[in-house]
């Protein structure tokens, strides 16, 4: 039997830890290992050799401890201290304190909001398993989730449990997740698909990248778990090549998983089969679109088409698929293992559960974060990420990416959830989150990310097509300080005629970003347009004297 | 009675700018307006043709949605109120067209299908009397290496019929599209000069096919590139036939 098979490995893995004392886990997330993380595990495998402490002490790769801007970072256990900016030549002194005090010029205290103000369920595993050691991740309770759906609850019941959970799709949309998997099991049809979007793609966003580099095996369990619910045969993961290391994670993980016995042929005994391909993105933002991204899996061009029908009507080479992000398929196995009432008591009345943040930008704490749903802006920015260099004013936060949008100070108090957030102008997006001090200028905010969609429009329409690249051009007008009040009407003009006219997602909201600063700071555009001054001083306005004749 | 009533094909009931109408199931919101003389212009679309729903000038109001969808690839629903002529709408039609107006080089006056083209009819219809976005003055280029035919890139408003009707129709699949937003085009071939081409069997579809003056028979002058489409619906209802 597979679950006892299971429970022989958590616990020979078990046993395996419990031989050694102390543990050191090492970052290796693409973060760390760009800043040496690789190294410093050798250095430290080397030094606990050499101090004669090999016997009592054993170093782990894992994966991502969440804060990104202090790599590398390792964890000593059972202690539980965290030191940051490690260097390989730190090993000697790590390796020496092992059994006495810690390091206090590395340490990084862990009893401050940063970690205590965080809830992590999608991240539990992360910084904690060896995201390449399937072992691990069963240790953890990993794959128990699926066999229980599996050998204890019908297909419906799957369904029930995660619509009762309230959970709804972290893509950026926010679906109920619930919702689509009960539409696509309703769906005829001789195969079904079932499609993991990892095709994350906003600046500054890494939440989907780190899941699937920390904890790959929770990616494929919840995938699996839906493939029994909606019933599936097939699985995709759409990873965009830029994310090597996650590639290379997942397919070792798939193939682990394969080998154990939890993926394939006859999942655990049972009569239920499912494999999972990876396919690569070749680099367009647009291939995260659910329509453009099925056409790039069946190998043509990846531009978007009309909806309905749905993809869970007329998916994957026409057969109902289901699409959902990674970080929603990370979610399943929680919820299976706690159930959904336990879910969805963390969050607020319409959304519920945690959501993944990158907090980048102007902010002493950058990295991944988790916390629950109704936490507000203001304690994410101040409380977790510990306010802004310098105390600095804080100015806007952007969150969505060039879908969202920007929110002032007044908003601070907001609690997030997916309503809040659209009522702002702005959306939650997939969960890059942006802070941007008084240096800042918005006009040169919404430029940039004008300048993102433009590039990234696949060409097919023509609103998103020629808009977007008139969008641009005026607003760089705009903060060159060439442009007039009537070019201010045009460029609201094309907003409005391109966010209702375009085909797909990316140009609908392709807007937004300038729609948002202009709600909130219409005052700083037109200073760039009437006085001809960029008050935050980042736009190069040069003023010509105009000399008639 | 469950078998009949699937492969019986039924008849819906909507209403298109206030006027009663009817039409089969599957029918799109196009379709049943062009029966009814309702005028809805298009580019992208033509009959024979899957629809892809990308140059957004059908793109029509229903009530009780927010949204605004393509008529030629949306189907009829019972009980429909489709707006096809409001205020926004008209505005949205003439905008799209002046954006296509600065992407490209249309010069009516040296073209050669000059009185023949369909964007010029649509913006002589619509009302497009100037064009008050900035022209984009991009540098596009002419490929004459096909011994009849020429593609001129500054006409080209990227409605993909020639990719569609070269795929679906001839079978040959010789056109492409490459490139991202203002700097897609279509290609043939893997990229390479049409008189190269391979695949190409010459047998003129796409340029028959072709909105404007993009493509076009070699030797004409201005204004003489007339199109002959006939060929479409006859092939289309010959193939609807045979297979029904």
């Amino acid at each position: 039997m597979i679950s006892e098979e299971l429970q022989r490995i958590g616990s020979t893995t078990q046993d395996e830890e419990d031989r050694f004392e102390h543990q050191i886990l090492v970052c290796k997330g693409t973060a760390c290992i760009s800043a040496h993380s690789e190294q410093v595990e050798d250095a430290l495998k080397a030094e606990l050799e050499h101090q004669g402490l090999h016997t009592q002490c054993r170093v782990k790769g894992v994966g991502c401890p969440g804060l990104c801007a202090a790599a590398t970072l390792i964890t000593v256990q059972p202690e539980g201290r965290l030191y940051k900016e490690v260097q390989p030549e730190d090993a000697a002194e790590i390796v020496a304190s092992i059994k006495s005090k810690a390091v206090q010029r590395l340490s990084i205290p862990t009893n401050v909001p940063f970690f205590q103000r965080q809830r992590k369920l999608v991240l539990e595993n992360s910084g904690v398993v060896d995201p390449e050691e399937i072992n691990d991740y069963v240790a953890r309770g990993g794959y128990n989730s699926l066999i229980s759906a599996l050998t204890e609850m019908s297909p419906a019941e799957v369904i029930t449990e995660i619509t009762k959970s309230g959970l709804r799709g972290r893509g950026g949309a926010g679906y109920l997740t619930g919702l689509k998997w009960s539409t696509v099991s309703k769906a005829g049809g001789a195969h079904k698909y079932v499609i993991c979007n990892a095709d994350e793609g906003d600046p500054g966003a890494f939440m989907d990248r780190s899941v699937m580099e920390s904890d790959p095996h929770r990616i494929i369990e919840g995938m699996t778990i839906a493939a029994f619910a909606v019933g599936a045969d097939q699985g995709y993961i759409y990873v965009r090549a830029e994310y090597p290391l996650a590639v290379k994670r997942l397919q070792a993980a798939i193939r682990q998983a394969g080998k154990l016995g939890v993926l394939g042929n006859s999942i655990a005994g049972t009569t239920f089969s499912f494999n999972i391909e990876v396919r690569l993105g070749a680099g367009a933002f647009v291939c995260g679109e659910e329509t453009a991204l099925m056409a790039s899996i069946e190998g043509k061009r990846g531009t978007p088409r009309p909806r309905p029908p749905y993809p869970a009507e007329h998916g994957l080479w026409g057969y109902p698929t289901l699409l959902n992000n990674v970080e929603t398929f990370a979610n399943i196995p929680v919820i299976i293992r706690e159930g959904s009432e336990a879910f969805a008591q963390i969050g607020t009345e319409k959304s519920k559960g945690t959501k993944v943040f990158a907090l980048t930008g102007c902010v002493n704490n950058s990295g991944l974060i988790e916390v629950p749903m109704g936490i507000t802006l203001r304690e994410i920015i101040y409380d977790i990420g510990g306010g802004i260099p310098n105390d600095r004013p804080f100015k806007a936060l952007q969150t969505g990416g060039p879908s969202g949008g920007c929110i002032p100070k007044e908003y601070l108090d907001t609690p997030i959830d997916y309503e809040s957030l659209m009522q702002l102008g702005s959306i939650m997006g997939s969960g890059g989150m942006i802070v941007m001090d008084d240096t800042s200028c918005m006009v040169d905010v919404a430029k940039y990310f004008m300048k993102f969609s433009m590039l990234e429009s696949c060409g097919k329409c023509i609103p998103c097509r020629v808009g977007t690249t008139q969008m641009h051009n005026l607003l760089d007008k705009i903060s060159q300080g060439r442009a007039t009040l009537d070019d201010l009407a045009l460029l609201e003009e094309l907003c409005e005629m391109v966010k209702r006219t375009s085909l797909c997602g990316l140009g609908q909201s392709a807007p937004n970003p300038v729609l948002s600063t202009l709600r909130f700071f219409r005052d700083e555009y037109l200073m760039h347009v009437v006085e001809k001054v960029c008050p935050a001083g980042v736009c190069k306005i040069h003023h010509e004297e105009v000399t008639h004749s | 009675m469950k078998t009949t009533t699937q492969t019986m094909n039924r008849v819906k009931t909507l209403k298109i700018d206030d006027r009663d109408v009817s039409g089969s199931e599957h029918q799109t919101i196009l379709d049943v307006a062009r029966e009814n003389d309702i005028f809805i212009p298009t580019l992208c679309h033509i009959d024979g043709l899957s629809d892809i729903g990308a140059c957004r000038l059908c793109v029509v109001e229903i009530k009780g949605s927010g949204k605004l969808v393509p008529a030629c690839a949306t189907e009829i629903q019972e009980g429909m109120e489709v707006f096809t002529q409001t205020e926004a709408l008209a505005k949205y039609r003439k905008l799209i067209l002046e954006m296509l107006f600065t992407e490209g080089n249309h010069i009516c006056s040296v073209c050669v299908s000059n009185g023949h083209c369909e964007l010029q009819y649509l913006a002589a219809r619509l009302g497009v009397d100037h064009v008050h976005l900035p022209y984009l003055h991009q540098q596009r280029t002419v490929d004459a290496s096909h011994e009849r035919f020429i593609v001129d890139h500054n006409r080209c408003i990227l409605c993909t019929r020639c990719v569609r009707v070269c795929d679906e129709i001839e079978g040959a699949h010789t056109w492409d599209v490459t490139g991202r937003g203002t700097k897609a085009r279509v290609i043939t071939d893997l990229n390479q000069p049409w008189g190269t081409s391979e695949t190409c069997t010459g047998c003129s579809k796409c340029v028959h096919i072709c909105p404007t003056g993009a493509l076009v028979e070699k030797g004409k002058s201005v204004a003489e590139m007339s199109k002959r489409r006939e060929f479409l619906p006859y092939l289309t209802s010959m193939r609807e036939k045979n297979n029904g």
